[in-house]
Parts: C-alpha cells; structure tokens; sequence
C-alpha cells in the first residue's frame, strides 16, 4: 500500500509529508497540537542565517495545509497501530480530541478570541505570555481554526457541574440551571462552537510510517542551581524565544516577565541541564551553543545599549557557516563570552545576581543581571515511551529513539516500513532535522517504489524462472 | 531513649557553647545524648581523593564505635557529621575500601551504622510541632536569619538531610522557637571553612559579606548548625583596630542555643559566653515582653 504516515507535524514531519505527497503519494499527517508547526513555529529567527522563522516555515504549513494528498489530523494522537502481516500494512487508530469547534463551519475569522473572556498562561508562549481559553497556537496557525481548551472553559466546566450534580438542577428564579458564559457560541457569525462535540475515532491503512514526534526542553524547575523557576527574571531559552519574535506576547520587544522593563544586562547560561549528570541530562544537547549566540545578536540589535554576557564550557559550532557565527556574536555584536559555570543566582533589589566563575582569569564573577536566560537541555517527548510501545521502537536510556545503526542506517527503525527523522533521535537543529525528514521521505518512497517493482520483477522472474534460467542450483549451498 | 552521641574536638573546646545547649536540650526532649564510650578527632576533613583510604580509617573507628553503642550516632556538630555520613556512605559503595580500612582497625566495621544529625533527629523522630509543643518562651519578634554553609547539607546525594540549594531545616527549626526566620541569598554560601588558618583574610571578606546580607534583610541574628561557620561568621565581626564591636554587629547563634532559650532551660545551660559579638543583649532588644519572661 503506497499511503505513508506521518507521526509529528513539526517541522520534520512537514519536510516528509511534503516530500512523499508531491512525489504522488498520499500522506497522513498526525500532530497532537491544534496545528503544524512544532517548536520552530515558536522561534524567533533561526541560525545561523537570522531567517524568520515563520516567513520561511509558512509557505510549507500553508502548502501542507492545502494539499489534495495530505490529510491532515490535528489536535489528534495515535492511539493504536496494528500490523497487517498478510498485506504488509499497518493499521493506526487516531483519536481526534473534541475542539468543540466544527472546522468545516469556522471561517477562521478570529471573534471568538477576541471575545472570550478568559485567559490563561500559554505553553506555545512558554509561560511568557497568555492565550485565551478558545485559541489557536499563533497567527499563522495551519489550520487557522481555533480549540477550546475545555479544562479552562467556563461554559464547559460549569456543564460539567450541572450534568454532575454538583450545582442544583434550578436555579434561584426556579429555572433550570444553564451553563454559564458560552461568549464564543453567542458570538460566532456562523455558529460553528459544538458543545457536545465528542472525540472522534478514525482508522488509517498505511504501507509505511515515519516517527517525527521531536523534543522537549528540560524543565528548569529541575536547575536548583538556577533558581528551580522561582527566581524572577530566570526563563528558559524559548521563552526569551517569544519574548523575540514579533508575533510573540510583547510584540517582539524585549521585556522581563516580572515589571515589563527592558533588560539593559542580559546573562545567557549554557548547558543548563545539559553535560550536567549531577542535576541535568550527560549529554551535550548541541543547539545551544547556537542558538545562544543567535539570542545575543538578536537582543544587540533590539537594545543597541544592552549587555549580553554568556556563561559556557565549550563553544560547540560545528557547521556551515556556525563558527564565523560565533565570532560575529563575540566580535560584531559585543557579547561577552565568559568560560565558566554559574554557581547559584538570587534576587536582590530587583536584578538577579548571578555568581559564576571566568576560568580564564582565574576570577570570581558577580553580574547584576536583569534577565537571566538558560539554554535549557534538549530532552525527549515525556510521551516517548508510550510512542515506542505503540510502534515497538527501540529508544535510549534517555527516551531518544534507536536507529537500527547510528552510523549506516540512522532513519531506519528495524522495524520494516518505520523510519525516523529528526529530534526525536536525539538533539538536532533544523538543517540535519529536515535533511534527515527529506532522507526518511526518500526512504518511504524507495519502499513504495521497490513494492511496485517487487510485483513487476517478481512477475518477470517467475517467467524466467519457469525457462529455467535463474534455476537455484543444487550444488550451491 | 538515650542517643548515641560523638561530641567531636570542636564542640569539646571551642565550641563548647554548642555542646553545653545541644545537650541541655536533647535532655529537656526526653532524648538525651550519651557519649560514645570510646572517640577520637573525625579526621575533620573528607578525602577528596577517591583512593586515600587511610584518611577514612579514623572515621571508619568511630563508625565501629557506634556499631558497638547500637548502631546509631548522632552529633551537633556539622564538620562530624559530614565527614562520617560521606565515609559511611562510601564504605557502603566500596567494599573493598572496608575491607582494607578493617586490616588496620582493631574493631572491624561491619558497615551497619546509622549517622544523624541532631538537626534531622528533631524533624524526623520529635517533629517540629513537638518542639513548638516544649516552647515555655516563644521567640516572638525575634528576627534570625538560617545560615547552613556548605558541610551539613553537600553533597546532596551522599549527606541527604534536606534541599542542598533551598533547604528548610533551620528556617522550620525558628519558627518552631516561634523566631521570624530572615530568608536571605547568602544562606547556603561558603563561609571560607578551613582557610581562616591559612589564609584568613578570604573568609574574614567572605564571612563579613554573608553578614551583611543578613544584616540588610533585616536579621538580629545568624543562626547556624557548624562550629567552624560560627567561628568564621563571629570572628569577622572583630574589630581590627581594637575598638568595641560595631554598634550593628549580629550575634552568631547555635540553633541549640536559641532553643534552649526558648524551652525555658537553665541559664547556664545556654553557653552563651565567649562570642565575638555578644548575643546576650539580643534578648534584652529584643522587648520587655520576652525580658520579662526571661527573668521570671
């Protein structure tokens, strides 16, 4: 069967999906989110050409989006997938979560999160800004229609009570209780919000299956050192991420969470969490260098007058282009680079004080800083574990999944017709995560084509075959 | 229920403030300490070379010891403490280590020693409510600041007593005393330890800031649970040019002694003599409320 799957719709999954359809075959596409896009749809610009990332991530959602042989499954997650030994096939059961919304209704006008009158600190913002309780990831989602995210729905929880018992059947007037608020239904112009909109269940046929599932970032609840997220002023790289990007919660202006200041003194940590067995991940997560220096330019040319200072171990740019990037960061933009860790940082008078070493000079440092951001490790999915028991995959200790071998198969899972691509084998940055996306799309294809040729050569052997030529002999063991 | 106790060199002469309130309030608790029958110095220190083995051997004895006293030693001092849970915990990890350590020891450790400090003792087997239950003068108005310094709570995983970054123990241990705990940055920063025999400058600079920070937060007092913290923190505060103690100078307090205060012990009891600064007349700033008390 020549119908690939795609788990994953960030930017791995796309490149795939894109690759396989427009070589003429159809593509299912899962991601759990309300839409495509995964972490580079939060980045600011990317390394080390400083693109914006969503001008050069947009044309490919949108196409993604519009493709006659793309069917896209957001908000959804694969439960299930059998294989079908007699056909060679697998069998994936999605559940598509309950938007209460009916996206064939919606127009993506943008009311309802106008209107909603609650809000709730995002994740897609990295705890750095807010999203109303119906909403879509970004601007630009794909698709541009929106979700409720139903355990902070007023009207939902307050249906909830009532079918529940938990609030009396009528109320003080002697009417029947309603539910209350419903803003978003009252003023949707073509009434699409569907309160009694169920999960629904589909079953997908596929001759093969690529695992984009990506990463996440070490939480910095975890970094004692750090401040365990109850410094103000201390956030993590994607946060400081939105905190750049123009669509983000400030507009793209630079400003620390707690008084909206802009920070004149920024202290950048690396390896927060990574290389760090005793509070973090051993491994080095590889971006970080990167995407640091990247964070330093681009606070340099929002405040001119500001101050970058970076923390690090070692400076890892290996990369076209990264080196000559790191230099630029240090000699055109004026970061101070700073070989040593950071002991312990704390709140003073408003700043936050940071105390490390510089083990070049030998020297103590203290900096008042007034934003402090960590290049927090690169990690697993926490839902790796159960992504691997659903297809039999093999992953690491530290929940990256196992190539059948690292160095002469890295897409390959061992399990025929499974391939893999991008963060979810490890930390990547985007250049190796598609060129990996596009290598297991070109491994998918090669399947499918091999499939055709098997039946075609198969068929011309058999006549051969029967003329004796290819004969096995008897002798040859 | 008595408690198997190792008083350690410190707290025998230096330190004997620490020694004489601990004790006083171990008894009032209904858990008083008793001697090892046999003791000699910890070694002071905890090897940093992995395969030094005849720096555990005065440690491994005292673990022996305490084997032989029922397999429980508790101390007040923060420098023992660690130095026999790290080898206790080291031995366990390393048998070999045991092993060879054994041939030199006239009492062989058989590796079942249970180390505690008296700190871990009143949260886990008193509770703090049982300590607020025992208070007759409740530390009211009285504004200490917690300083643990580095020997009692690090390494986390070896040591184990509480958060090593955001520990708790001290700050639980005031409000218990009903004392307003100052929560302040330097609460877990080096003190500068053994330098004051080498170079005493650094931890005289060192301490003098931990201070300082207490002091602008808003403490009376510092609190800790190490000898060597409060002999660095307390000596910092002397006046080099032979004036009198500065006017804002902070006394440097034992836990112990601030509980024996408030459990409404004994005067003697509280070893309040010999500091640098003076804490004695922390009680008398502190408002006729708790004066009265005192003296009643």
């Amino acid at each position: 069967m020549e119908r690939a799957l795609i788990i994953g719709g960030g930017i791995a999954g796309i490149q795939a999906a894109l690759d396989i359809a427009n070589s003429g075959y159809e593509v299912v596409l899962v991601e759990k989110e309300p839409s495509i896009g995964g972490h580079m749809a939060q980045l600011s610009e990317t390394f080390p050409t400083l693109d914006c990332s969503q001008c050069i991530m947009t044309p490919r959602t949108v196409e993604v989006g519009h493709h006659e042989l793309i069917h896209l499954y957001t908000y959804s997650e694969v439960e299930r997938v059998t294989r079908n030994e007699t056909r060679g096939t697998y069998t994936a059961r999605i559940r598509r979560r309950a938007t209460y919304v009916n996206w064939d209704e919606c127009t993506g006008c943008g009311t309802c999160q106008e209107k909603c009158p609650f809000e709730v600190v995002s994740d897609f913002e990295r705890g750095v800004g807010t999203r109303k309780v119906i909403y879509t990831l970004s601007p630009q989602a794909v698709p541009n229609k929106p979700v409720i995210d139903a355990a902070n729905c007023r009207y939902l929880q307050s249906k909830a009570d009532i079918e529940a018992g938990r609030v009396p059947a009528v109320n003080k007037r002697g009417k029947p209780a309603k539910p209350k608020c419903g803003a978003c239904a009252i003023l949707c112009p073509v009434g699409a919000i569907e309160w009694e909109q169920e999960d629904e269940i589909f079953e997908e046929e596929v001759g093969a299956i690529v695992v984009a599932t990506g990463y996440d970032l070490f939480p910095q609840e975890q970094l004692k050192t750090y401040g365990a997220g109850r410094v103000p002023d201390v956030i993590d790289g994607m946060a400081f991420e939105r905190l750049l990007s123009a669509s983000g919660p400030t507009g793209g202006v630079v400003r620390r969470p707690s008084d909206g200041e802009i920070p004149k003194e920024v202290v950048f940590i690396q390896c927060s969490g990574s290389r760090d067995p005793e509070q973090g991940m051993p491994y080095c997560s590889k971006i970080c260098c990167m995407y640091t220096a990247k964070q330093t330019i681009l606070y340099h040319h929002q405040v001119p007058e500001g101050q970058a200072y970076v923390f690090y171990m070692d400076i890892r740019a290996g990369g076209k282009g990264y080196e000559e990037f790191i230099t630029r960061a240090q000699e055109e933009e004026g970061a101070i680079y700073l070989r040593g860790r950071v002991s312990r940082l704390y709140r003073e008078n408003g700043k936050v004080i940071v105390k490390g070493v510089d083990t070049l000079s030998g020297r103590p440092v203290e900096i008042a800083a007034d934003l402090v951001v960590l290049a927090t490790a690169a990690i697993s999915r926490p839902e790796s574990g159960r992504v691997a028991k659903l297809l039999g995959l093999s992953a690491d200790e530290h929940g990256f999944f196992n190539s059948s071998n690292e160095e002469v198969s890295p897409l390959e899972s061992g399990i025929p017709g499974i391939f893999l691509a991008g963060a979810a084998l490890g930390p990547r940055d985007i250049p190796e995560t598609v060129a990996q996306a596009s290598g297991a799309a070109a491994k998918v294809l090669a399947l499918f084509r091999q499939g055709q040729e098997r039946l075609e050569i198969g068929d011309w052997r058999l006549e051969v075959g029967a003329r004796g030529a290819h004969a096995p002999s008897k002798s040859h063991p | 229920m008595t408690i198997p106790y190792f008083p350690g060199c410190t707290l025998s002469t230096q330190a004997s403030g620490y020694d004489r309130s601990g004790r006083a309030v171990a008894a009032a608790l209904e858990m008083p300490l008793e001697d090892l029958p046999e003791w000699q110095c910890c070694g002071a220190t905890f090897p940093l070379a992995t395969d030094n083995s005849m720096a555990l051997v005065a440690p491994t004895r005292l673990l022996a010891e305490a084997e032989r006293a029922g397999g429980h030693v508790t101390t007040l001092c923060a420098i023992c403490f660690h130095v026999l849970r790290r080898t206790q915990v080291a031995l366990a990890e390393k048998p070999e280590a045991l092993e060879r350590i054994n041939w030199f020891t006239e009492t062989p450790y058989e590796g079942g020693a249970r180390v505690s400090h008296f700190l871990g003792l009143l949260r886990d087997e008193v509770g703090w409510e049982g300590v607020t239950a025992r208070v007759t003068r409740p530390l009211a108005g009285l504004k200490v600041a917690p300083y643990y310094g580095c020997l009692l709570l690090r390494p986390e995983r070896e040591i184990g007593l509480d958060d090593a970054e955001t520990p708790t123990l001290l700050h639980d241990c005031l409000a218990a005393l009903g004392a307003e705990a100052v929560s302040f940055p330097y609460e877990v920063e080096c003190c500068g330890a053994y330098l004051s025999v080498s170079q005493p400058e650094l931890p005289r600079q060192l301490s003098q800031e931990i201070v300082a920070s207490a002091r602008a937060h808003g403490a009376q007092a510092l609190v800790t649970a190490c000898p060597l913290c409060q002999y660095n923190l307390d000596s910092a505060q002397r006046p080099q040019n032979g004036e009198g103690v500065a006017a804002n100078a902070l006394p440097i307090l034992y836990f112990t002694q601030l509980m024996a205060v408030a459990l409404g012990l004994e005067e003697e009891s509280w070893g309040l003599e010999g500091h640098v600064v003076d804490p004695r007349p922390l009680f008398e700033k502190i408002g006729d409320r708790l004066r009265s008390r005192l003296e009643s």
